[in-house]
């Protein structure tokens, strides 16, 4: 099966926006585009509503073993991959995890925090910003298909996504080992429900805010927006929020429509968290600051002063 | 039960890290440090055993060039009871998936029930050598660990996930990626410092691994990069002066033209 094979990982019943994002990215590549589904249970018609999505054709591997961790699905994707010019994994912990196992499995080349993906003579390219997003990195793939891993939210998903593709069940052979970790449990952020990740207006609380008292001018900001509240890892050590918020080098890489930075540096291993949102506005006393530099609207002034003055503004034009 | 932790050598934080235009491979002339993700990987080893496990012995292991030898004395300074440098010039180069084969091939010399792994590595933040180990080593996987118990022949972890995090159990031995949240690292003491240097730091080639030469090396990276080229510019921002919160009204008007409220 040449073309394109596109890892679509799903959770609680909803596909992960990320492999959408990348079926969406692969049709518009050319090629025939088929969407792996994994799990236990999987319907026919669920599965096949990834054709609105970009999807030609979906393989599902419907066993019990396939109920959330890596190491099954590698053995049971294995196969499929093996004939394909490339496998594409959107971003995730699992997702990644599938990635490398399968790269191990395969002897396979594999690309890490991919951004643009582009069908050359050559085959498939994978580009990424490395070294702190100061340099693009085009790489290319021999001997076998090319494992590519995006970076979090670098491919929207359709909005007008309608349609079906043809689903076909494939036999599935998990072998002992890869059964050996079981998942035994799960707890939730206590942000339960909300994934940064997935936000249109992110409003950040870093730690020129001053101290934990002050997150609620930043939550009201937030929801005044419909957004929801990130952090950066000096806030989230020091406490004040959940790591589930955190965002940056060690935490989430998100980008939003919108990014409000309230008294945050924008120290390197918090902006390769943000860099891509679509715009920036930051809000720091220090002119010095480093946001600034990629910041699209930089106010320099107390974020104290100014929030509740803007969440107030907001508020009301949205009426 | 022995514990072998994957330390990789990175450029130090405080360099200024670059792609070499010839090679277009990472320039590693400079000042480097043990990736500070495995550190916390060695730093959970040592807390396994001071938890009171039956821990026999940390053995760290590192991919990489002769240079690297510095990176693994810090690593035996930090309490590693020996180490383990894979070094060989056939090696150069070597992608993730050559490099996955090669760490696999060295850990599973070890004799270690337990391999530990930082997260990501610092200079490529890839987040996939764990989970590529485990596949070679044909081993239960856990990634991205934030707290982590050895009961008898079993571990229990609990791993950051999307949603907040998943418990997870597997038998020994198995392979292990911690996340930076799940200690807070020592720093080594003058003495440890000096004991380093008398602790065992074995140099293995590839023949002494029985390395398949075909999977090895830059010749046969499977992924290869074609091409090195500055990020795209971005246009210079708007800059807002504040007084006393009189720019709100102006970021509304921004957001408002943007489209954004």
């Amino acid at each position: 099966m040449a073309g394109l094979l596109v890892y679509v990982h799903h959770d609680d019943g909803e596909f992960s926006p990320q492999g959408l994002g990348l079926l969406a990215k692969a049709a518009g590549l050319g090629g025939e585009v088929t969407a792996f589904v994994a799990g236990p249970g999987i319907d026919d018609g669920w599965a096949g509503s990834l054709g609105g999505h970009g999807a030609a054709k979906v393989l599902v591997a419907d066993d019990a073993a396939l109920g959330g961790l890596s190491q099954p699905i590698v053995d049971a994707l294995a196969p499929a991959a093996a004939e394909a010019d490339a496998v594409l994994f959107g971003a995730g912990v699992v997702s990644a995890d599938v990635a490398a196992g399968l790269a191990a499995r395969l002897g396979a080349g594999i690309a890490c925090e991919t951004t643009d993906i582009a069908m050359t003579d050559g085959g498939i390219v994978a580009t990424r910003p490395a070294l702190d997003d100061t340099i693009m990195v085009e790489s290319g793939f021999s001997g076998g298909p090319g494992i590519v891993l995006a970076r979090a939210n670098a491919f929207p998903v359709r909005e007008d996504a309608s349609g079906t593709a043809p689903v076909e069940r494939i036999p599935v052979s998990v072998e002992d080992w890869s059964q050996s970790a079981v998942l035994s449990g799960r707890e939730q952020a206590s942000t339960a429900g909300v994934d940064i990740t997935e936000a249109d207006i992110l409003v950040s609380v870093g730690r020129g805010m001053g101290g934990p008292e002050n997150v609620p001018l930043v939550e009201a900001l937030a929801k005044a927006l419909g957004g929801e509240v990130a952090a950066t890892r000096a806030v989230v050590d020091a406490g004040w929020v959940p790591y589930s918020m955190q965002v940056g080098q060690t935490g989430k890489t998100v980008s939003p429509k919108l990014y409000i930075a309230c008294g945050v540096s924008g120290a390197i291993q918090h902006k390769v968290g943000m860099a891509s949102a679509g715009t920036i506005i930051a809000i720091n006393k220090d002119q010095n600051a480093p946001i600034f530099e990629f910041a699209d609207v930089g106010v320099v002034g107390d974020a104290l002063a100014i929030l509740p003055k803007l969440t107030e503004l907001v508020a009301a034009r949205k009426g | 039960m022995n514990i072998a932790v994957c330390v990789k050598e990175v450029p130090s934080a405080t360099s200024q890290r670059r792609l070499d235009p010839g090679t277009k491979r990472l320039d590693r002339s400079g000042d480097s440090e043990p990736n500070p993700f495995d550190v916390h990987a060695l730093e959970e080893a040592i807390q396994i055993r001071e938890r009171g496990a039956d821990v026999g012995e940390i053995v760290a292991v590192c991919m990489g060039p002769e240079s690297a030898q510095r990176v693994l004395t810090k690593a035996l300074a930090l309490g590693a009871d020996r180490a383990v440098l894979v070094t060989d010039a056939a090696l150069a180069g070597s992608d993730i998936a050559g490099t996955a084969y090669v760490l696999a091939a060295a850990v599973g010399k070890q004799d270690a029930d337990l391999v530990l792994l930082g997260q990501q590595a610092a200079d490529a933040d890839c987040y996939v050598m764990a989970a590529a180990v485990a596949d070679h080593l044909r081993r239960p996987l856990v990634t991205q660990v934030a707290e982590l118990r050895v009961e008898g022949g079993t571990v229990k972890a609990k791993r950051q996930a999307e949603h907040g995090y998943d418990l997870i159990e597997a038998p020994l031995p198995a392979v292990i990626s911690v996340s930076d949240a799940i200690n807070t690292p020592r720093l080594p003491s003058i003495k440890a410092i000096m004991g380093a240097k008398k602790k065992p730091l074995e140099t293995v080639s590839a023949a002494d691994l029985e390395l398949d030469a075909g999977r090895v090396g830059g010749d046969n990276a499977r992924s290869v990069v074609r091409e090195i080229s500055p990020p795209p510019a971005k246009a210079e921002g708007l800059k807002i002066e504040d007084s006393g919160g009189d720019s709100a009204e102006k970021v509304v008007a921004f957001l408002s033209e943007k489209g954004l409220i």
